[in-house]
């Protein structure tokens, strides 16, 4: 099959991680909408990286799971302490300031 | 990278190459750094290493002693490396790229980075300030919570409070912020551009969380800018990895000379993908939009007011300042390194952005009445009169953005430090009402803002008009007039809400139950001493100063 075909699979999880990000409520999932567009300029990455026959794509790829993964750590735990100062992860919740 | 020119010099097939090569028996190369001119984010991120094993090995007392000198000999040390390799022409004639095609060493870098290593200093100098916050088990505490993980009003933080503790972590991630900030406008290709974006922002992100007082506002700040950062970090990778799509390498030269055309293609792949404008004009604007996120252009500048209030004054002065030079300095070189070939597609967009931009900025500042939001959306304007110089596509407009970025960020540490001393019972009394009479009841204090408020108008004798005047000449002599236009509309405007500030400082009577002005420590006095300096200096006798941002305006290809 032709690497094409993943750049637009790639564009379709983009578009949806993109989607949920901005109507769903709950933080953590919020958050993991964020994650699957990351990924999906991984597979983007991959994908071109075949095209293109280099490996500037592939290491590209392992240096943002690298960030991806430090991102967690530190999203992670924001979130969770907003969590346990409020009782609840969501971001319609969160609305102390306002104009 | 290595790899992959030893693969197209060998002429061995395409798909795979390192195997291939390495299956040829030809050596693979190590890298060749060029650690002398990476020296400066070396040190700051060296000793942002250290200040992570300082928390882990020194006894709870001498941290905080040895974070403020650690960090600070660190970043006066990496100023003195920057000093150095302008000093041998790295910023001029002997700019170069290093480390393997990663990071430009010339003059906007070099330049940008001293002004960040100072801003730096004075952050360092801000979060160090422990004499406003009452005492707690006789140890003097700063504007920091006593321990973040605790619960705001539980068990937890009662105890943390009670035994005196502080957070000297924020010492280390500062220092890792200044690292990544340094890397941020050097970066010559778009992985190190994500990489480095991410290193300064997630240190922020948990700085933000971290107030004393008003934790709830506080933590509410940080999940806003993690999650809009986050997003719109994602959106620069797309946009990064279309990019690479395009144009078969992330380096910003070998991206550039494919948006030219100079090069005759031979690969097949490479001219399939290369005709394609679409890869370009999306992976373009995705990773532009990524960097107007950073620098807080409207359409995408929704977390600014509330980051910018929520966080702890300290945080907010230095991430005011440093985010938007780092920023700035990254979006001229990504359109004017990578992207010149696309100015007349990017051009009208960046008009549209800066008028909305400093439009939006101005007016609804007009209609705030916390002091941290005011500042907050004047950010929001001025990062718009920013754009017109980087509008201008020349090698002034590149100058002027540089000198602009150099005095604004020294007027924003030193009038986010003055509200840091203005405080009731509840802490820093942010509403503007409370600052009514102020000139009457501390008029040092009061003259000190009305300095800074004077610079952020523009008006002239202050950095402000510098800097301006440099901008919309650069503007205008890059054939955008009308933008100018709308710039000097804009600062009108501006100068509106910062005169009434004044106005209520000084000609309006002092409230009965009003806020009473914390006599600082040396750290912030010095601040805003730094603040005060510079601002006069730049707007009295800014010539060297232009000079010398004047020689910094080239980027080495």
């Amino acid at each position: 099959m032709s690497p094409v075909n993943y750049v637009y699979l790639a564009a379709l999880l983009f578009t949806i991680g993109a989607t949920g990000v901005l109507i769903r409520r709950n933080a953590i999932v919020v958050f993991m909408c964020i994650e699957l567009m990351l990924n999906a300029a991984n597979l983007t990455l991959v994908a071109f990286s075949r095209m293109h026959g280099n490996l500037d794509g592939q290491i590209m790829a392992f240096f943002v799971m690298v960030v991806a993964a430090a991102e967690v750590v530190v999203g992670l735990a924001i979130i969770v302490m907003l969590y346990r100062s409020r009782h609840s992860a969501s971001v319609d919740d969160a609305s102390l300031m306002k104009l | 990278m290595t790899v992959t020119n030893v693969a197209s010099a060998g002429g061995v097939p395409d798909v795979g190459g390192l195997w291939t090569v390495l299956a040829a028996g030809d050596k693979l190369q190590a890298p060749s750094i060029e650690y002398g001119k990476l020296s400066p984010t070396l040190i700051v991120l060296g000793v942002a290493a250290l200040g992570v094993l300082i928390e882990a090995f020194a006894p709870r007392k001498s941290r905080y002693g040895a974070q403020l000198s650690v960090s600070l000999l660190g970043l006066a040390a990496a100023f003195a490396a920057v000093i150095g390799l302008a000093a041998s022409g790295a910023g001029t004639t002997r700019a170069q790229i290093a480390g393997m095609g990663a990071l430009a060493v010339d003059g906007p870098a070099l330049f940008l980075q001293g002004t960040l290593l100072l801003v730096g200093i004075v952050g360092v100098v801000t979060f160090a300030e422990r004499r406003l916050e009452p005492s707690a088990a006789g140890s003097r505490v700063d504007a920091f919570a006593a321990q973040p993980a605790s619960v705001p009003g539980g068990e937890g933080e009662r105890q943390a409070v009670k035994a005196g503790w502080t957070t000297t972590e924020v010492f280390p991630l500062l220092m890792f912020a200044i690292g990544g900030m340094l890397l941020f406008p050097a970066a010559n290709d778009l992985l190190l551009l994500f990489v480095a974006l991410e290193v300064f922002s997630l240190p922020l992100y948990l700085l933000c969380a971290l107030a004393r007082r008003r934790r709830l506002l506080s933590q509410e700040a940080a999940v806003k800018y993690f999650l809009l950062g986050a997003f719109s970090s994602a959106f620069l990778l797309f946009g990064t990895a279309l990019l690479y799509g395009y144009a078969g390498t992330v380096g910003y030269s070998g991206i550039a000379r494919v948006v030219s055309g100079s090069d005759a293609v031979s690969d097949p792949v490479l001219a399939q993908t290369a005709g394609n404008d679409a890869l370009l004009l999306i992976g373009g604007a995705l990773v532009v939009m990524g960097l107007l996120f950073k620098v807080g252009a409207v359409p995408f500048h929704m977390w600014t007011p509330d980051v910018y209030q929520g966080a702890p004054t300290p945080v907010t002065g230095f991430m005011a300042a440093a985010t938007k030079v780092a920023a700035f300095g990254a979006l001229l070189r990504l359109l004017y390194v990578v992207l010149p070939g696309l100015s007349w597609d990017w051009r009208p967009v960046m008009w549209g952005v800066a008028i909305l931009t400093m439009l939006a900025g101005a007016v609804v500042a007009i209609t705030q009445t916390d002091v941290k939001r005011l500042l907050a959306y004047s950010s929001i304007a001025h990062a718009g009169f920013l754009l017109a110089g980087v509008i201008a596509t020349s090698k002034s407009g590149v100058s002027s953005v540089l000198f602009y970025l150099a005095a604004y960020s020294f007027v924003t540490l030193g009038a986010f430090a003055v509200v840091t001393l203005v405080r009731d019972a509840g802490g820093e009394a942010t509403h503007l009402s409370k600052w009514a009479g102020l000139g009457r009841r501390s008029p040092l204090l009061a003259a000190v803002f009305a300095i800074f408020l004077l610079a952020f108008a523009g008006i002239p004798l202050t950095s402000g008009f510098a800097g301006k005047f440099a901008v919309f000449k650069a503007a205008a002599e890059g054939g955008a007039g009308a933008l100018v236009v709308v710039g000097v509309i804009a600062s009108a405007i501006a100068a509106f809400f910062y005169l009434r500030v004044i106005v209520l400082m000084f000609f309006s009577e002092p409230q009965a139950d009003g806020p009473s002005v914390a006599v600082p420590s040396v750290m912030t006095t010095s601040a805003i001493a730094v603040g005060v300096v510079v601002t006069v200096v730049l707007g009295v006798a800014p010539q060297y100063f232009l000079d010398l941002a004047g020689h910094a305006g080239v980027f080495v290809r």
